[in-house]
């Protein structure tokens, strides 16, 4: 399977980027991490930006840079597209000239995507000829999108494309950036800050600390380590799963879900019978129990066994839950206060039932 | 009126106008160069751009008549070489005009090129344009109200010299005599209705060249906002 593998060692003051990873050549990476922990820096070198002097890295089987043999593609030259975290659109130029510019300047014979693809994926067709200041930040950015994939990219680098956005824009664009993982081939890799926005979009999680990576992996595997590891406990933890949908109980506006956990009540979605869809469980809707619950109102529950938890809780502990018949799969997250944990003396390599009370689908 | 001498009007326009294009010619790519460069020279060459902000012309006259004379380092070079006596000609003027002017054109040009910052130039550069593509899809286009700002006070500023052009050109009609030595040889020849009239001219074209920068100036902010 082709793959991006890149190594990066880089200062800049008192800032040291020392990273090395390989990731599918595919797919949608998030880089998250801390602000500082150098994810910028780390897009910068990929995209040759900012040129790291002891450096390696390949796209496919493309090398991009070997500073070991003096091999750097300066930016022009790479096939990439780069949307900044802000728009940064030519304020000279309309949103019609912004998004050419990068396809004027590919042979025809290379351009993958054409003007009229492009502009109804990102929705700006009514504003092809206006000028870069009367639009707002979310049509600012989905021209920026719109132009980085007129550019024909074999690798799409997003930098917090969402973070200098209000609510309502940073809603108004997610569906597009979804909308590009669906049904484009490109691989991604988004930086951002929020887990929630990387949990959306990707399949493979990078993490940055300090200028290292310390995760890097399929997402929903490394997402709970990423909880779970880090000293804090995070109030907002959340599991990502896949499921498959079995049925719809049209009644009762339920569907049903297949998941690894084994069946799974979430509200009525439109997705059909069969199809694959992420599924979202918030830390804070599991609850655990020692026995099966038959007198309740919550309709899931499995049998578990607890993986790991917080290293260091003060008040609450997350708990990585695994099924019992599949230890290495994705795990559920649970945070119940540590004296729950205390009290029910539970233990890791315990089996215990989980309790799920709320299900959101993703995708 | 009928014996009204267009002439030095007419020779101040021209080397205004040449003056103005060398400038250019010769300021962007040092504009480009001083806004860019992260080399510690930088602050020198920046000092030598601005002297002729305080310099009295004199000095500057004195140094271009000792260097382009015909016995000079430069000057004497040249007309070993066959060129024509660069000192008390037009030619020498423009050398002169466009050194006095150098800042006027150079800084607005240069302020423009670092106001674009970094961001522009990298996107196009994420867009497939090169360097040379860059500077004239990206930094010339989003820097013009510089040019236009430099332009303007190049031209405005050559229109104006005196010091200068007395040490180096003197006052030879229709090659050197230029408005303001005109105006002062009216005064020495105790003319004073053509001072008078060319004082004048002068008083109203540089107050109307500054009422078009400034009201461009004005205009764009109100675009931009």
């Amino acid at each position: 399977m082709s793959k991006i593998h890149g190594s990066f060692k880089h200062t800049s003051g008192a800032f040291t980027l020392d990273a090395e990873f390989t990731i599918p050549n595919r797919g949608v990476t998030g880089i998250f991490g801390p602000s500082g922990a150098g994810k910028s820096t780390l897009l910068r070198c990929i995209a040759g930006l900012t040129r790291a002097r002891i450096a390696t890295l390949t796209v496919g089987d493309e090398t991009w840079q070997d500073e070991s043999r003096r091999v750097f593609m300066p930016v022009h030259q790479r096939s990439l597209g780069y949307v900044f975290q802000e728009a940064s659109l030519f304020p000279h130029l309309s949103v019609r000239e912004n998004i050419l510019f990068g396809f004027k300047r590919i042979p025809a014979a290379q351009r993958a995507i054409s003007m009229d693809q492009a502009i109804a994926w990102t929705g700006i067709g009514a504003m092809l000829d206006r000028m870069p200041t009367g639009l707002s930040g979310g049509e600012r950015q989905r021209v920026a999108i719109a132009r980085a994939l007129l550019a024909s990219p074999k690798l799409l680098l997003m930098d917090e494309p969402l973070a200098s956005l209000d609510e309502p824009s940073r809603a108004e664009l997610m569906p597009y950036l979804e909308g590009l993982h669906r049904d484009l081939s490109i691989p991604l890799l988004l930086v951002s800050h929020s887990l929630r926005e990387i949990a959306r979009l990707a399949d493979t999680l990078l993490v940055l600390r300090g200028g290292h990576v310390t995760e890097c992996g399929p997402l929903q595997s490394l997402l709970p380590r990423v909880y779970t590891e880090s000293g804090a406990v995070h109030e907002d933890a959340f599991a990502v799963l896949d499921a498959t949908v079995a049925r719809h109980d049209a009644p009762y506006h339920l569907t049903e879900l297949q998941t690894v956990f084994g069946p799974m009540w979430a509200g009525e979605v439109s997705a059909v019978s069969g199809e694959n869809v992420r599924i979202q469980i918030a830390a804070r809707d599991v609850s655990i129990g020692k026995a099966v619950e038959a007198q309740s109102s919550i309709v899931n529950q499995f049998q578990v066994r607890i993986a790991s938890h917080t290293a260091r809780p003060p008040g609450n502990v997350i708990v990585a839950l695994v099924p019992v018949q599949a230890p290495e799969a994705a795990p559920l997250l649970s945070l119940i206060t540590r004296r729950s944990w205390d009290q029910m003396a539970l233990e890791i390599g315990m089996t215990v039932f989980a309790r799920v009370k709320g299900v959101s689908i993703v995708r | 009126m009928d014996s009204f001498d267009w002439s030095p009007i007419f020779l101040t326009l021209k080397l205004a106008t040449v003056s103005v294009v060398a400038l250019v010619i010769l300021g962007t790519p040092l504009a480009w160069w001083l806004a860019r460069t992260t080399n510690r020279a930088r602050v020198v060459v920046e000092a030598f751009v601005a002297m002729p902000l305080v310099l009295p012309p004199s000095v500057l006259g004195f140094y271009l008549l000792f260097l382009l004379g015909p016995n000079g380092p430069i000057g004497g070079l040249w007309e070993s070489w066959g060129g024509p006596r660069l000192v008390f000609s037009f030619t020498g003027l423009v050398i002169g005009s466009v050194l006095y002017s150098l800042p006027f054109v150079v800084q607005p040009i240069q302020n423009a090129f670092m106001a674009i910052g970094d961001r522009p130039l990298e996107v196009a550069a994420t867009l497939r344009a090169n360097a040379w593509d860059r500077f004239w899809s990206v930094a010339m286009p989003m820097a013009r109200r510089g040019f236009l700002t430099a332009a303007t006070l190049g031209f405005a500023h050559t229109v104006g010299e005196f010091g200068v052009v007395l040490m180096i050109g003197g006052n030879i009609p229709d090659s050197t005599r230029v408005v303001s030595i005109a105006i002062y040889d009216s005064v020495e020849a105790l003319d004073y209705p053509n001072a008078h009239i060319l004082s004048a001219g002068m008083f109203a074209f540089s107050f109307v060249v500054f009422l078009i920068v400034y009201s461009m100036n004005r205009r764009a902010d109100t675009v931009a906002r």
